[in-house]
């Protein structure tokens, strides 16, 4: 029984969590904070993907609309570890031969690269979904009402599509943010030092299994926790001037 | 004209041109202590992350340990993220078909270790109907799916997941180098649980003849730099030195 | 969206006019040929030697996703329930429970379950002659543990919605009936919860299956695992992950024409 309490006890646990070695707090945070990077970046390029491919999917002629829906449903079908496997392999070679026919020597992705690379992809499939939906929600007449005004284009979509589109699509961005910031420890498989990757390198040289591994879901957690009341801020801001949400259910 | 410098411009920001001169050097991702493990900030340590900095400054190459996840690092060598592999890597012919090596570095006998009193014997009968675990990918996997076919094998990404799961009793035996063996024997949970039960049978088809740098096939003016760091080191007295911190005896073999 | 897609390539008559567009049967062709291509000169040759195994695989990934999303789901509803209409101190756990489970990584979670109590079985000998120990040796046990507390997890949110989203004026029609409480959760709220969670549920199913390959890290025989020792024997890096990928694609189609089928068969009017 003292073992097992000094297993999940405080003592050694503050000295593994410790910030300078021997401790490997640093580490630990130096993961969270590749993660965090990555997250972004590949939220960045899935952002990117996604607001073109859903004025594809609304706006484009039938080739470029099915093009979309069969990129959007592999993407959805096939697991993200795969399709890490896949593009980590695949990417490096296909980016080395294109760069070879201008004849540049083989260049090596940056594993950071790659990871927001491949799960950009992937994001900007989810995204494309998201951003077309929002799209679609908002209310047409408003959308006429502007043209039959002669309201140029431009003004259109910066006026009145824009910030209607905004409020319905924060729910599903947000949520795809938390996607992506725990697809980051699918990396962890390819070798890329992440946050899980950082934990299950110190927890395998120290043997405290459950020390670091539920430091390292504290972290996630207020990784996530915080994210939301951030994303609960920018809903009230893009939802201003518009009815409150109702409760649910009548 | 304007695509091509923008897409030079994307590489350059995104990777390093392999015309520069830094080896990327390739290791397992995953712990092996006493020859690769990670330390509290985060850098490798271990006799073979030294061997790999003498080898380097023998040959005047400019070398970056770059850790790549065991069960890729072939794909991450022939696809070009790595030049080399230094990762305990042994020489085998199944392997030969794939990529080169450079002459060996070190040769350790493969051992297997049991639970105390278990009475297993590293023989196909003394295994059979036990559960055995091997790392993935490595010669202990071929070897045991070979020689133990009465046995149940079950495979980890890395050697000390197998230790650990020993240790638990999850299963009865493992299969491994016998310098890995002893790191682990020589941690509380491996005295409390286990003993070693004997070196297996010698197949030199499927154990090999020793562990060498991986490299790419027809990459000859590598091979023959890391071939002459290693013979300079070994003459000159560095690697005994550095095998002294680590080892009782030279592990370089016969 | 895909409303056209899969469902259409199962009837006749949606099949013709799926195709009717020009461009729709250019593409097709393209992808046809594509696959023929791809049929005749990527290397296939470990295939046959591989079947087996692969079949094995195939099935652990189907009963991995059945079993744990049925699980999960059973969990779920207790877990939406409570958030949606019980007091405080049931209301308040399940949203913690919810909340860390959507907040940290399934892998993390699946590596703390095996690696984390694999850890403490060597201070407790006595549990290798318990009845329990030849569950707790496998690997698959902790695999099931996981997934299913990671679908309870999701699966409780999107129960929670669906509770709260039944019309409350049904409920309290079937109050001030006096109707006893388990009948109306029985009659009333659950099947119009699930009726309307239904598309979702759809969706998360696939999501489910997306993750199981996460379980070959702890050395459980699925798809994946088997894709990836197929390259680790033969060194071939590319044909496995491309038979893996069209292998979770057909099995994504599966789940989805599945639940377009019950989505068929239950009533289209919703209050």
């Amino acid at each position: 029984m003292g073992s097992l309490l000094a297993f999940v006890g405080s003592p050694s646990a503050a000295e593994l969590l410790a910030w300078s070695p021997p401790g490997w707090g640093a580490t630990l945070v130096a993961g969270l904070w590749n993660s965090i990077l990555i997250a972004l970046g590949a939220y960045a390029l899935g952002l990117a993907i996604g607001i073109g491919g859903a004025f594809g999917k609304v706006y484009g002629g039938p080739v470029l609309r099915d093009l979309l829906e069969a990129y959007t449903t592999l993407v959805r079908a096939v697991p993200e570890l795969v399709l890490i496997l896949i593009l980590y392999f695949a990417l490096t070679d296909a980016v080395n031969k294109i760069i070879a026919l201008w004849d540049y020597g083989p260049i090596q992705l940056s594993g950071v690269a790659a990871g927001i690379g491949v799960l950009g992809v992937v994001q900007g499939a989810y995204s494309t979904e998201v951003i077309r939906g929002a799209i679609l929600s908002v209310p047409h007449g408003q959308i006429e009402a502007a043209r039959a005004m002669g309201m140029p284009p431009v003004r259109l979509a910066r006026r009145i599509t824009l910030p209607l589109m905004m409020a319905a699509a924060v729910p599903g961005l947000a949520n795809l943010w938390l996607i992506v910031t725990k697809d980051t420890a699918l990396l962890a498989v390819v070798g890329f030092v992440e946050l899980t990757k950082a934990t299950s390198l110190a927890a395998a040289t120290t043997k405290a299994f459950f020390t670091f591994y539920a430091a390292a879901g504290v972290l996630y957690l207020i990784l996530s926790l915080g994210s939301t009341v951030i994303f609960h801020r920018i809903e009230r801001w893009a939802r201003r001037g518009q009815r409150p949400l109702s409760g649910g259910g009548r | 004209m304007k695509t091509l410098a923008m897409i030079a411009a994307a590489a350059m920001a995104l990777g390093t041109a392999a015309l520069a001169d830094p080896v990327k050097v390739g290791i397992a991702a995953e712990p092996y202590p006493p020859f690769a493990s990670p330390d509290a900030s985060g850098n490798w340590v271990g006799w073979e992350v030294d061997i790999i900095n003498a080898v380097c400054k023998a040959a005047e190459m400019d070398c970056v340990v770059t850790p790549v996840a065991w069960e890729g690092i072939i794909p991450s060598l022939t696809g070009g993220q790595i030049d080399a592999i230094m990762a305990s890597m042994s020489i085998t012919e199944e392997r030969m078909k794939v990529i080169d090596f450079s002459d060996k570095y070190y040769n350790t006998p493969t051992v297997v270790v049991a639970a105390k009193g278990s009475g297993i014997t590293p023989t196909p009968e003394g295994l059979a109907g036990k559960t055995i675990g091997v790392q993935v990918s490595t010669i202990h996997e071929a070897y045991a799916k070979a020689h133990f076919p009465d046995a149940e094998l079950k495979t980890y990404q890395t050697t000390d997941e197998g230790f650990q799961d020993l240790a638990a009793g999850r299963i009865d035996a493992s299969q491994a180098d016998s310098i890995a063996i002893d790191a682990f024997m020589a941690t509380d949970a491996g005295k409390a649980c286990c003993e070693v039960v004997g070196a297996v049978a010698d197949d030199p088809a499927i154990l090999g003849a020793g562990v060498g740098v991986g490299l790419r096939k027809g990459d000859e003016a590598l091979k023959e730099k890391f071939n002459a760091g290693i013979k300079k080191i070994r003459e000159d007295g560095t690697y005994d030195a550095i095998s002294k911190n680590y080892f009782a005896s030279s592990i370089y073999g016969g | 969206m895909g409303a056209a897609g899969p469902a259409a390539l199962v009837g006749g008559r949606p099949v013709i006019a799926f195709l009717r567009p020009t461009h729709r049967r250019a593409m097709l062709t393209i992808a046809l040929a594509a696959l023929a291509a791809s049929a005749l000169l990527l290397d296939w040759s470990w295939l046959p030697r591989y079947l087996p195994l692969i079949a094995q695989g195939v099935w652990t990934t189907l009963w991995l996703t059945v079993v744990t999303m049925s699980l999960g789901m059973v969990l779920a509803i207790g877990l939406g329930f409570a958030q949606a209409a019980g007091p405080a101190w049931l209301a308040w756990p399940a949203r913690v429970y919810c909340t860390i489970i959507r907040g940290t990584p399934l892998l993390l979670q699946l590596w703390l379950l095996y690696f984390g109590l694999g850890a403490f079985f060597p201070q407790f000998p006595e549990l290798r002659q318990s009845f329990l120990w030849p569950i707790l040796r496998e690997a698959w046990p902790y695999a099931v543990l996981a997934l299913t507390l990671s679908a309870a997890g999701y699966e409780g949110e999107v129960m929670r919605g669906a509770f709260r989203g039944v019309p409350h004026g049904q409920i309290e029609a079937a109050r001030a009936m006096g109707m006893p409480r388990f009948t109306l959760f029985r009659r009333i709220w659950l099947p119009q919860a699930l009726h309307r969670a239904l598309p979702t549920i759809a969706g998360e199913t696939v999501l489910q299956m997306k993750s199981t390959p996460l379980v070959a890290t702890i050395t459980v025989l699925d798809t994946y695992s088997v894709a990836r020792r197929v390259t680790q024997d033969t060194f071939i890096v590319y044909e496995p992950l491309v038979l893996l990928a069209i292998v979770y694609i057909i099995i994504a189609g599966l789940i989805v024409l599945f639940f377009r089928k019950l989505e068929a068969r239950l009533p289209a009017r919703m209050a």
